[in-house]
């Protein structure tokens, strides 16, 4: 495992299975009447959110929690640069605090990475999501929960995707969710197919490794699992499409396109879910929807990166303070 | 004013020949020159060029103090062998007036480094809405002649049109930031493979291409001369050599760092490696080598563009466009051009020196190494080897894209109007 994680590209197969079966580890934790790991104990963690983003936050305040680690919520509405201090500066001024990992969420593409490999601070790094680029946790949990859903819980154990077709449906264009989820299906062995309209596949997405094709009803019969990604309105005004009701009457999910699905297959949902655009109701509230499981898993994904990160319990004294460079 | 005899320098990279400088001109080139009461200079195979003349330079005085001045400015010009530099118009306030261009040009007569030529807005504030007074700004002291929005595009066609006739009137030139607004809103580095991965919003090619072809359409359409700014497309060079090709009166310049670097260098996410408009592909790099040998691309302009270092340390998104260049230029342009057997220094000279004093009318220089001539020359060094340290920079700014990469070449002297404005590599 690498000291940050930045990408889900950065991932090879090994360190993602171990990622998926560590998280099984932690998933029996919350299955106990007190769901708490002493593992993280005197290590301090921040969550530093420069974007609003309640699910994510909580998700990971939860894993660390859960791992008896320190949190600290740091939330600044709007960049770093509107507020007027540099994310340099707040990265810093958290790092004199003690902190011995940085979880960071913000609108900017590649801020992680620019953390991570400035010399602006010493701590892990771990990518909540940045700008249109990647958010490898929520590909984490997402192939998480197909591994066990599409290959089983216990049986998946050590076990890839091999071979599994995952579809992937919606604003591709603005979607870290989707880079992140083709990078590590990718790894993982599954064989992946995009689907939108045109305007919302980037230029340039020939060298991605899968399948791209603008029509959603040709995918569904040959997909394990339907992943649709959450559409903004607003992208309309900015002609991506012509109305609501156009985009999901040719890329929604309702029931008659759900059963074109095989028998097994599952559909997937990062949230937050627009009903009656990407989704209909009678999807979202079906039994092969995954949404709410993913929540779940999502816990459990971001208790194992923060422990292979964090390499256990190690006293916090022995973490090097700036100082001592 | 005394003499200066340069000894042994291969003038414009031929063989080894003595300059002898009498005051601010040119007295004799010749082999076995008197010493005579003269100060020497022993150029020991040295390459002897005219004066370097930059066509796009923002110096950012007047406002933008923190970042260049014209002292500071025209320091890394002669530090680069430079002796005369067009300053761009995006300035605070900005040079639309006869006041702030005759400001900024007698600055540059006072510092004595480099002459400064101010470019002028083609538009009131660059708003691109209503016509700036170009004439007033011809008349001033300054006698501009260049004029651009530079950093903003004279995107509305009527606008361009009109300036293009306008300024006929006295000999002017348009100086086109190619960059169709619309196409590049939220743009952040060249839409491609790599934008595509990166999730950085994408600068198309087409956003350039689009509006170089409207413009040299307009410029045919009217009779008017074009030049277009930091041309840095294979397509571009396709509709230049075009418009060429049919007799329209174009002219481009391309920058040293859109002849060397591409946007693969995007993947460290440091802003350094951030311009408008934005590092290209190999295919791009490579066809606008080609064009800048062949002639379809008239003339290397550095589009140094200082930042302080805050707006460059800092995430992708948040950090300023640009790179400063004036100290770096004809090293690039040695790597990129001589070293690869695309241009001798007589063509170097061509396309640093002689070609953009022409377009931009910098009187005095751009001149042959002859006899007679204003005394205005550089000598470089083109056997040295060494990496780029931005510490010992003349500019104000550090914001180079080659700290720490090896780059041939060094200047070693410079003068203006027979003046050393550096000598051994320091600034006189």
């Amino acid at each position: 495992m690498q000291r940050h994680l930045i990408s889900a590209a950065d991932l090879t197969r090994d360190d993602a299975v171990l990622i998926l079966d560590t998280a099984e580890e932690m998933a029996r934790v919350a299955d106990r009447p007190i769901k708490k790991l002493p593992t993280l104990r005197g290590r301090t963690v921040v969550n530093l959110f420069f974007e609003d983003s309640t699910r994510t936050r909580i998700s990971f305040e939860a894993a660390e929690k859960r791992l008896s680690a320190d949190v600290i919520n740091f939330t600044a509405k709007g960049s770093s640069v509107s507020k007027g201090e540099s994310l340099k500066d707040t990265a810093q001024t958290l790092e004199a605090m003690g902190v011995d990992a940085v979880v960071i969420r913000h609108g900017a593409s590649g801020a992680p990475y620019r953390l991570a490999t400035s010399g602006w601070i010493d701590a892990a790094v771990i990518n909540a999501g940045d700008g249109t680029h990647q958010h490898p946790t929520q590909a984490l949990l997402d192939a998480f929960t197909m591994r066990r859903r599409l290959v089983g819980r216990d049986a998946g154990l050590g076990q890839d995707l091999a071979g599994k077709r995952i579809t992937l449906v919606g604003d591709i264009l603005h979607s870290r969710v989707a880079r992140s989820n083709v990078d590590l299906l990718h790894t993982l062995g599954a064989e992946v197919t995009l689907v939108a309209p045109p305007t919302l596949v980037p230029v340039g997405v020939e060298s991605w490794p899968c399948e791209v094709s603008y029509d959603l009803d040709r995918t569904l019969s040959k997909s394990d699992a339907v992943m649709l990604l959450r559409v903004q309105r607003e992208r309309m005004n900015a002609a991506f499409f012509p109305t609501e009701r156009e985009y999901s009457r040719r890329y929604g999910l309702d029931g008659d396109r759900m059963a074109k699905m095989p028998e097994h297959a599952i559909v997937m949902h990062p949230g937050p879910m627009v009903r009656g655009m990407e989704i209909t109701a009678e999807v979202a509230d079906s039994e092969r929807c995954t949404a709410i499981e993913q929540v779940t898993n999502g816990v459990s994904i971001r208790m194992a990166v923060l422990y292979l990160l964090l390499g256990g319990n190690e006293p916090a004294a022995t973490h090097p303070r700036t100082e001592e460079k | 004013m005394s003499k200066i005899l340069i000894r042994g320098a291969k003038v414009l990279g031929g063989e080894p020949q003595d300059v002898l400088i009498d005051g601010d001109t040119i007295a004799e080139v010749g082999s076995g020159l008197s010493a005579e009461g003269a100060e020497v200079v022993e150029a020991d195979g040295k390459v002897l060029l005219p004066g370097l003349v930059d066509l796009h330079t923002h110096l950012r005085e007047p406002g933008r103090e923190d970042s260049e001045t014209v002292l500071t400015g025209t320091r890394a010009a002669a530090s680069g062998g430079y002796t005369a530099v067009f300053a761009m118009a995006n300035t605070f306030p900005v040079a639309d007036t006869a006041g702030v261009v005759e400001q900024v040009y007698r600055l540059g007569q006072e510092h004595g480094y480099c002459d400064v030529q101010p470019i002028g807005a083609v538009t009131v504030g660059l708003e691109g809405k209503k016509l700036a007074e170009l004439g007033a700004m011809h008349e001033s002291a300054a006698g501009v002649t260049v004029f651009s929005d530079d950093g903003k595009c004279v995107d509305d066609a009527v606008i361009m049109r009109r300036a293009l006739e306008y300024v006929k009137a006295f000999g002017g030139v348009v100086a086109q930031h190619a960059q169709e607004p619309r196409l590049t809103e939220g743009a952040q580095m060249n839409e491609g493979v790599v934008s595509a991965e990166l999730g950085l919003g994408g600068w198309p090619a087409v956003a350039e291409e689009s509006i170089i072809a409207r413009d040299v359409l307009l410029a045919e359409h009217v009779g008017s001369r074009v030049h277009i700014c930091h041309l840095s497309t294979a397509g571009s060079v396709e509709i230049v050599r075009w418009a060429k090709s049919r007799g329209i009166d174009v002219t481009a310049e391309v920058t040293p760092h859109h002849l060397l670097l591409t946007d693969e260098l995007v993947r460290s996410y440091n802003p350094v490696y951030k311009v408008n408009p934005p590092l290209r592909t190999e295919r791009d790099v490579l066809a606008l080598r080609e064009a800048l040998a062949d002639g379809t691309i008239d003339i290397v302009a550095t589009d140094h563009a200082p930042h302080p270092h805050e707006d460059k340390d800092c995430e992708w998104a948040a950090a300023a466009m640009g790179m400063v260049g004036l100290e770096t230029a004809l090293s690039v342009v040695q790597r990129t051009m001589v070293e690869t057997g695309l241009l001798d220094w007589a063509g170097v000279a061509d396309r640093m020196s002689l070609k953009p004093a022409a377009i931009g009318g910098a009187k005095g220089h751009g001149r042959p190494v002859s006899a007679g001539e204003p005394a205005n020359l550089t000598l470089v060094d083109t056997a040295y080897r060494g990496e780029v340290d931005p510490a010992g920079f003349a500019s104000r700014s550090r914001n180079t894209p080659y700290e720490g990469r090896e780059l041939p070449g060094r200047v070693t002297h410079t003068w203006l109007r027979g003046r050393a404005t550096l000598v051994d590599g320091k600034l006189a």
